[in-house]
């Protein structure tokens, strides 16, 4: 049964996954509190995306149990899962857009897949605000996604994201490749959007501008598990190699230092 | 099955109240807003205190209700009232699909598209076909750029890989030939003149055409879609930055693999469709192998061989290029790369058979009849 309130969204534990011979994951354990946005960090090759599908059910883990709002995911024909699918929504990384439909329609493809009896007009009215939540004006809707650029097929990828109004929002990388104007204004949409809708959001992320400014926690995956979660000052108090070079190298310490002077000049 | 959104009208001291009852939600909405609409009176007051959760959807609904009531808004949360508020202001006015032509303008504009397509397919097939030169020219004066490997490569995929299948299609049409010649000859006795049919049919046109035909559709068509999906993702304006042609590294190896393997091809499948009929005529007709073979070498001549041989390279070079090129015409979204192999492939097709009308009558001008 499926329990919105469970204080623990997404559970993990002891996820395995690998290729072959090559072992991605050797029991990975997570959890994702309801209502918090949390940061997955870790160096190339470390499998963020590869544990994001496992969540979403488009690779099966070789062993391990994940929960989502108490439900079990592992080994559910796709039918059974329909339930909770409808409650989450993924932004790939290029937007994933459909690209012989246009941007509203992309929108409504959720939106008649659940709920094939809405009415048109409605419909319309739906593709039309979530694309402007999403940040996009309204000449967008009817543009095909090749007419977009980097930046807007990400926000026109959020936009069928938040199609459902789903409780938990998967983000992979959604700044990446945006200018540091576009990715803030992500970064400031994902927050507010966060806040006003109540979702937990699921953020895979280089950018560490995006963990200082909107992560409420971060998880770190390192050496086929994750090393450590906890706010940025927990995790900078480790004294893990790679989670200090992360952290504290020059990006890193350019990212905290503008987040101080921020917090300062807002003091 | 949820039970649908409620609410109710009743008339209080402020005026007339509308209350939503339980989860305003997308899930439970149902016909809610076509009821919505048919409300004989409008509302003054909205109240959302037995609201217990909402969404954007439901956010929306009110949004609308209070936008075209003029009612007021009580008893919902801070968090209600937020989402409302932003749902409302994000609420605008947009088209979903492109405007719709005007239906003479379209069926114009469309006639005038394809004009003006036909017209560039034709420039750019020409420009292909010049560049492709000058790339052969450059390979030519440096041979060191020629890319054997690659070459040997398309070999394998265009040739020895189409075996099985152009053998097996190439004796079952020897065997239907047999058989249906058998058939009509033996109206006037001449079963004997079947040998002819197959032996001179088969080399002279059948073998190279359909061997045409299954290359076009076998390696025409992936041509298209390899390059075209190499254009999507960038990985021909890659090679170009980096000082690769890639009419060099990707058109020309497989264009001398279409022209270099589609008269081997094309001799198989005549021999094998020779085998097919042969067979047909053994079981069926009782003339033996040896016969058969005797009378062959006696009824076809060497120009036959030399007629399906000749034609074979040219219709291995249109294949390639036609393929080539349209792929290389791809840009914007996965659905050109199926269009232009589509293309790719009937435009292979319509050629062959064109340039073998020409063949036909060229070669009998010449005497090689």
């Amino acid at each position: 049964m499926i329990d919105l309130t469970d204080p623990i969204a997404i559970r993990i534990r002891g996820i395995c996954n690998s290729f072959g011979d090559q072992v991605v994951h050797d029991g990975v354990d997570l959890d994702v509190r309801n209502g918090e946005i949390l940061g997955v960090v870790g160096g190339s090759g470390t499998g963020k995306s590869v544990l994001l599908r496992s969540i979403i059910g488009l690779k099966q883990p070789d062993a391990g149990e994940i929960t989502i709002f108490g439900e079990s995911m592992i080994g559910k024909e796709e039918d059974e899962a329909l339930d909770v699918r409808r409650r989450w929504g993924v932004l790939f990384q290029g937007g994933a857009l459909f690209s012989t439909l246009t941007v509203a329609e992309n929108v409504q493809v959720p939106l008649r897949e659940y709920y094939p009896n809405l009415d048109q007009t409605l419909l319309d009215e739906i593709s039309a605000y979530k694309v402007a939540m999403a940040g996009l004006s309204p000449e967008a809707g009817p543009k095909y996604p090749s007419e977009l650029s980097g930046g807007m097929k990400k926000r026109a990828g959020l936009a069928r994201a938040l199609a459902l109004d789903p409780m938990l929002l998967f983000l992979d990388e959604p700044t990446a490749g945006l200018d540091p104007i576009g990715a803030a204004a992500f970064d400031e949409l994902t927050k507010s959007l966060q806040r006003s809708l109540g979702l937990t959001v699921f953020l895979i992320t280089h950018d560490l501008d995006s963990l200082f400014a909107i992560c409420d926690r971060v998880a770190v995956l390192a050496d086929q598990k994750v090393i450590a979660v906890g706010t940025i000052d927990e995790l900078l108090a480790l004294d893990h190699p790679w989670i200090q070079e992360y952290f504290n190298g020059p990006r890193g310490r350019a990212a905290t230092n503008a987040v101080d002077r921020g917090k300062s000049l807002r003091a | 099955m949820v039970a649908p959104t409620l609410f109710v009208e009743e008339v209080g001291d402020g005026g007339r109240v509308l209350r939503f009852i339980g989860r305003l939600t997308l899930a439970r909405i149902e016909d809610l807003p076509k009821r919505l609409d048919a409300l004989s009176v409008q509302p003054q007051i909205i109240d959302l205190s037995q609201v217990d959760r909402m969404d954007t959807v439901g956010a929306w609904l009110v949004h609308k209700l209070n936008k075209s009531s003029g009612a007021s808004i009580t008893g919902g949360s801070d968090d209600m009232m937020r989402l409302i508020a932003q749902v409302g202001q994000s609420g605008r006015e947009m088209a979903v699909r492109p405007p719709p032509l005007n239906p003479v303008l379209h069926i114009l504009s469309e006639i005038g598209a394809s004009v003006y397509e036909a017209i560039a397919t034709l420039k750019g097939l020409l420009s292909f076909f010049g560049s492709i030169l000058v790339a052969l020219w450059d390979v030519m004066r440096h041979p060191s750029r020629f890319r054997g490997a690659a070459v040997a490569q398309r070999f394998e995929l265009v040739g020895v890989r189409a075996l099985g299948i152009i053998g097996l299609m190439s004796f079952l049409i020897g065997i239907v030939i047999a058989q249906q010649g058998a058939v009509q000859l033996s109206q006037f006795g001449a079963e004997a003149l079947t040998v002819n049919l197959i032996g001179r049919i088969t080399m002279r046109e059948l073998g190279v055409l359909m061997t045409a035909i299954m290359v076009a559709g076998r390696s025409g068509s992936a041509f298209a879609a390899q390059i075209g999906t190499m254009k999507l993702t960038e990985e021909i304006d890659a090679m170009r930055t980096i000082g690769v042609s890639p009419i060099e590294a990707l058109v020309l190896p497989r264009l001398l693999a279409a022209v270099i393997m589609l008269p081997l091809l094309g001799f198989y499948a005549s021999i094998v469709a020779i085998a097919g009929g042969g067979l047909f005529c053994w079981l069926s007709l009782g003339i033996t192998p040896d016969t058969f073979i005797g009378l062959l070498r006696e009824v076809i001549p060497i120009t036959d061989v030399w007629v399906g041989l000749l034609k074979a390279p040219v219709f291995g070079a249109i294949i390639a290029m036609t393929g080539c090129f349209q792929g290389m015409q791809v840009q914007g979204n996965a659905e050109e790369v199926g269009l232009r192999t589509t293309a790719a492939v009937v435009q292979a097709i319509f050629l062959v058979i064109v340039l073998d009308a020409f063949f036909a009558v060229f070669f009998t001008e010449i005497g090689w009849v």
